[in-house]
């Protein structure tokens, strides 16, 4: 059963859920709409299904869409998606037209019904065409567009421009919009089964069914089987390690409705592992939350070495459980990690091993990191700040001149 | 003859809104420091008061940090530091002196014309506050300071920060009320302690410790 408001009274504090309360409550007149291009697998599919959920409990009416789209429509995403994060991607005039093309299906079948409608990345913000009336139209844009391909963000751009805000994750993601913008952090969800505590006994027989010895450090990354998360440098990070720390390591990762690249990047990863029994690749099916949680919770350290990221949310699953967390310092991970204080943040493969060894060796400091990490989520990186946030934005939208504003409080 | 209102604790909810406007160099600070809303001159010289902090920051000021770690101009960072936020009364005021004191250094600069690598860039935002009622109201000087430790420091943000500068109300809102209750030696004393040389935290100490010392009875 999923967790109500008040199981998150006792992790996040009665005062952050009566401020919810209080915020919904001037916005409950209006319902709510996200739209996003997968239901499962990938981070804002993981943060919806928890969002909405509490969004109507806190008496907002809110429904979620998802668009369709054939595979050659998801592959023009994924090089839109690789190439607005920077990466250098043909794109074809062919390609658009396959953009428009499902853009136009969907505008024909998907009902528009909120007087908010939340758009998620670029997979669907073509919706913006079916604008009209007095609803509400916020794109929000999950990836890191610090340095876009020109060609994928002005074929974007028009679109964008139509809505009425839009929404990075970090300021080094705006952009010069006409529109306003708004910076909000993603979340994590503290009691889904991916972060809820678990017994240790569970932990241990997620590691034995896997086949990791509870006994020597297991290294781990969590992640999709994507270049951009550099699951080939973590290999060769854990080689450098290797020669002075007996250890494992983990890549583990599910596949999401939306990532067409994933399995030829596993087969890419499987043979970097060259057959070495220590190396665990974990492709796995959807709905292995609770293993997910078990295996992070058993890891020694915890990797992130993207090379490219939104914003990181397995970065934030590892801190709230207390892991020491090494990442790549990119996008939404230097928001997370602060070096030296909640993580270490590296460069490259060989950065990593460092660090990996230093950890290795220094149980105290794995435990400092741990504990300054769980708090810097607690405080950041939760549901609960995010549905706040989110809240906060539909009252702004009603009156966007208005720098300060009183709300009435509850009776 | 002293008021008989009550005093409600207020907080406030923040949402951080994003310009698209970003700086490399001090000549851009400067230009952006001129055009840019009231509210991001506020937001990037008061926002670190309220965030969490694992150490003490050196820099609250962000335009300072900024100029410190990314330009290497650290004696225009600490100037920048050194600006007496309780001598301004509105951010019009704190928004020339920033102006003044960046003048005041370019012919002192190290490397004129430098302009960091742009994943150093900063990034001009700026805030939307929400305010509204903890539900904690004191009803009179003693209630105050019995309720006081209890109220987060969002609340003592708002009170002593946003009441001053953007809402202009020229000394926070502890004073005012106090003063107004017939204590107005207790509302100068408070008035007297400088938030911006302490952790909210600690200010909501020395308040609480102020109260000791000038005999609020309990």
């Amino acid at each position: 059963m999923s967790a109500t408001l008040s199981d998150y009274r006792a992790v996040v504090g009665p005062e952050v859920i009566d401020e919810l309360l209080v915020a919904a409550d001037q916005i409950k007149h209006r319902t709510l709409q996200h739209i996003n291009s997968t239901a499962v697998g990938g981070g804002v599919a993981e943060i919806l299904n928890r969002m909405v959920p509490l969004l109507r409990e806190l008496g907002i009416d809110t429904s979620w869409d998802v668009i369709k789209g054939e595979a050659p429509f998801f592959e023009v995403t994924k090089a839109f998606h690789n190439a607005l994060h920077g990466s250098p991607e043909t794109i074809t005039d062919a390609m658009l037209d396959v953009y428009r093309e499902t853009t136009a299906r969907n505008l024909e079948e998907l009902e528009i019904k909120g007087d908010v409608v939340v758009v998620h990345d670029p997979q669907p913000a073509g919706l913006i065409q079916r604008r009209n009336g007095d609803r509400r139209w916020i794109w929000r844009c999950h990836i890191d567009v610090s340095s876009p391909n020109r060609r994928v963000w002005d074929f974007l751009r028009p679109y964008v421009d139509q809505y009425d805000s839009s929404v990075f994750s970090m300021p080094e993601f705006s952009q010069r919009l006409q529109i306003q913008q708004f910076r909000i952090a993603p979340s994590i969800d503290p009691l889904s089964d991916k972060n809820k505590e678990l017994p240790q006994a569970e932990v241990d027989r997620t590691l034995a069914r896997y086949g990791l010895d509870p006994d020597r450090p297991i290294l781990t990354q969590i992640s999709r089987f994507d270049r951009l998360k550099d699951p080939v440098g973590v290999i060769q990070a854990y080689r450098l390690v290797k020669r002075r720390h007996d250890c494992q390591l983990i890549l583990a990762g599910g596949a999401a409705d939306d990532d067409p690249e994933g399995a030829e990047m596993l087969r890419e990863v499987e043979g970097a592992a060259d057959g070495d029994a220590d190396i665990h690749i974990l492709a796995l099916p959807p709905r292995s939350d609770l293993e997910i949680n078990a295996l992070v919770r058993g890891s020694t350290v915890v990797l992130q070495k993207s090379i490219k990221e939104g914003f990181g949310l397995t970065v934030t699953e590892a801190l709230w459980k207390k892991k020491a967390v090494i990442g790549g310092a990119v996008g939404g991970i230097k928001l997370q990690i602060l070096d030296g204080v909640t993580g270490f943040l590296v460069h490259s493969p060989e950065g990593a091993a460092n660090r990996v060894i230093e950890l290795l060796g220094n149980p105290r400091l794995r435990q400092r990191l741990g504990t300054n990490g769980y708090l810097h989520v607690k405080q950041n990186f939760l549901t609960t700040r995010h549905i706040r946030d989110y809240l906060l934005m539909i009252l702004a939208l009603e009156d966007p001149a208005k720098d300060i504003r009183y709300l009435v409080g509850l009776p | 003859m002293p008021s008989t209102k009550s005093f409600t604790f207020h907080t406030e909810l923040r949402l951080v809104a994003l310009t698209g406007v970003r700086a490399l160099s001090v000549s851009d600070l400067r230009a952006a420091l001129q055009t840019l809303p009231g509210s991001s001159v506020f937001y990037h010289t008061h926002q670190e008061y309220l965030a969490h902090n694992f150490e003490k920051p050196i820099y609250y000021n962000d335009f300072a940090r900024w100029v410190h770690t990314a330009l290497r101009e650290e004696a225009l960072a600490e100037k920048l530091t050194a600006l007496d936020l309780l001598a301004f009364t509105s951010i019009r005021e704190l928004r020339v002196a920033l102006v003044s004191t960046i003048d005041g250094y370019l012919p002192n600069m190290r490397r004129p014309g430098f302009e960091c690598h742009q994943d150093d860039a900063f990034h001009f935002c700026k805030s939307k506050s929400f305010i509204l009622p903890t539900g904690v109201v004191a009803t009179n000087i003693p209630d105050f300071f019995r309720k006081l430790p209890s109220v987060s420091t969002a609340s003592l943000y708002f009170h002593f920060f946003e009441a001053r500068l953007r809402l202009h109300r020229r000394t926070n809102d502890f004073s005012r009320w106090i003063k107004d209750r017939g204590r107005p030696d207790l509302a100068e004393a408070i008035d007297g302690l400088d938030p911006y040389i302490r952790t909210l935290d600690e200010l909501r100490n020395a308040i609480v410790a102020l109260g000791h010392d000038l005999r609020v009875p309990a």
